[in-house]
């Protein structure tokens, strides 16, 4: 049960775009088209799930049970950054066909911040490793939901008449914000 | 190299690459910390301290970074003084530390402060590069007041805590809420493009 709210609660109630306001960039960036917006959200699936455990691994091996907290900061940035770009050589080598869909999303990763943050909010939570897994894997899952509606919408807004200002940035932002409001009521949820 | 006064160095963060404004970068924060005014006024001191210190950093050690590895040391450079300012708001600033939960260690991903080291410190002198941080900050630290003021005062009727609204107020509760901060920054970045292209076309 706990582990169902756990998921649940990562997708759509603590949203990591709409409630955590991460991964704010790739989520403007990259939600012109659903299909592009599709494959970055499975990228950042992928990475995360990879994330939540390996920081899970450094944070409770390494860093607690050697008193280094204070190099959290640090060694996370270190791991997810080299963690991409082994993923990258990795899928490169093995699925050349998966490399051609996620290819050009996973350097992009790197400075993504939902990533850095997963970790984060997780070692903070003080999840068990189960957990850690089913929210990283959950947050993915949730940021996919947010990216892929946000392109839906914006397909539509193309034909729309928007004043001259709010084009582009604005207007997705307004949308957004509409979309956060939609989503605060799923915390109904969990209660 | 550009031949800018220092001056117009400084003036440019401000408005003309205003960082969250005119360029879109650092939303993550932006959004996320102003529902008050102090922990907006907090997140942007902190990131003050650590792009003016890296700034200075990178631009002194910039002849000895080999350039494969230049986006890892800079890394390495922003997170140092991130954990720096992280454990410095724990001890002497506990509720505002506990208040901005995880978005103090993700300064470290604050695309603001990377993009001034890569496009900037990179290439210039001491100076100018702390000169370029200064001007990048205050742009930053203007964004999260003008953010925070309007969602403090609309959501809560305060500001830094005091009343400012009198009791026929009714809060606007979803200024607070995240929907508020898309919402306000949506709106303030349709206005800045609307001053920019008046200013252009007089």
């Amino acid at each position: 049960m706990e582990l169902i709210a756990i998921f649940i609660s990562a997708v759509l109630v603590q949203n990591f775009v709409l409630y955590y306001f991460l991964g704010i960039c790739p989520f403007l960036g990259v939600s012109k088209k659903i299909d592009s917006a599709l494959s970055m959200g499975l990228a950042v699936t992928f990475v995360m799930s990879i994330t939540a455990v390996v920081s899970w691994l450094i944070n409770n091996l390494i860093l607690i049970p050697y008193d280094l907290g204070y190099l959290q900061i640090v060694s996370f940035i270190l791991v997810i950054a080299s963690l991409v770009q082994l993923v990258e050589m990795f899928i490169r080598k093995i699925s050349p066909p998966l490399y051609q869909a996620l290819g050009i999303y996973l350097p992009l990763i790197t400075t993504n911040c939902a990533i850095m943050g997963l970790a984060l909010i997780a070692a903070l939570n003080g999840y068990s490793f189960v957990e850690t897994v089913i929210f990283g894997f959950g947050s993915g899952i949730g940021f996919t939901l947010a990216i892929v509606l946000m392109a839906g919408i914006r397909e539509q807004l193309d034909l729309s008449d928007v004043p001259e200002p709010l084009k582009g940035a604005g207007i997705a932002l307004i949308v957004a914000g509409i979309m956060a409001l939609a989503f605060n009521g799923f915390i109904g949820m969990l209660t | 190299m550009t031949t800018k006064t220092i001056r117009a160095e400084y003036l440019k963060g401000l408005w003309d690459e205003n960082p969250v404004l005119r360029q879109l970068l650092g939303l993550c924060p932006t959004l996320a910390v102003t529902g008050t005014v102090i922990t907006g006024l907090a997140m942007g001191l902190a990131t003050t301290f650590v792009l003016i210190l890296s700034s200075l950093v990178v631009s002194s050690i910039k002849k000895l970074i080999p350039a494969q590895v230049r986006i890892a040391t800079y890394i390495v450079v922003i997170a140092s003084f991130v954990t720096i300012a992280d454990q410095f708001l724990k001890a002497f600033f506990y509720p505002i530390s506990e208040a901005l939960g995880p978005y103090v260690p993700l300064i470290v991903v604050n695309c603001i402060i990377l993009g001034r080291q890569e496009a900037f410190s990179s290439r210039n002198s001491i100076g100018r590069s702390l000169i370029d941080a200064l001007g990048m900050s205050t742009g930053f630290l203007l964004a999260l007041l003008v953010l925070s003021s309007i969602r403090e005062i609309l959501g809560a009727g305060t500001f830094l805590g005091y009343q400012v609204m009198g009791p026929w107020f009714k809060p606007w509760i979803i200024m607070i809420l995240p929907a508020g901060a898309f919402i306000t920054l949506g709106i303030l970045l349709g206005i800045a493009l609307k001053i920019e292209s008046k200013t252009k076309r007089s």
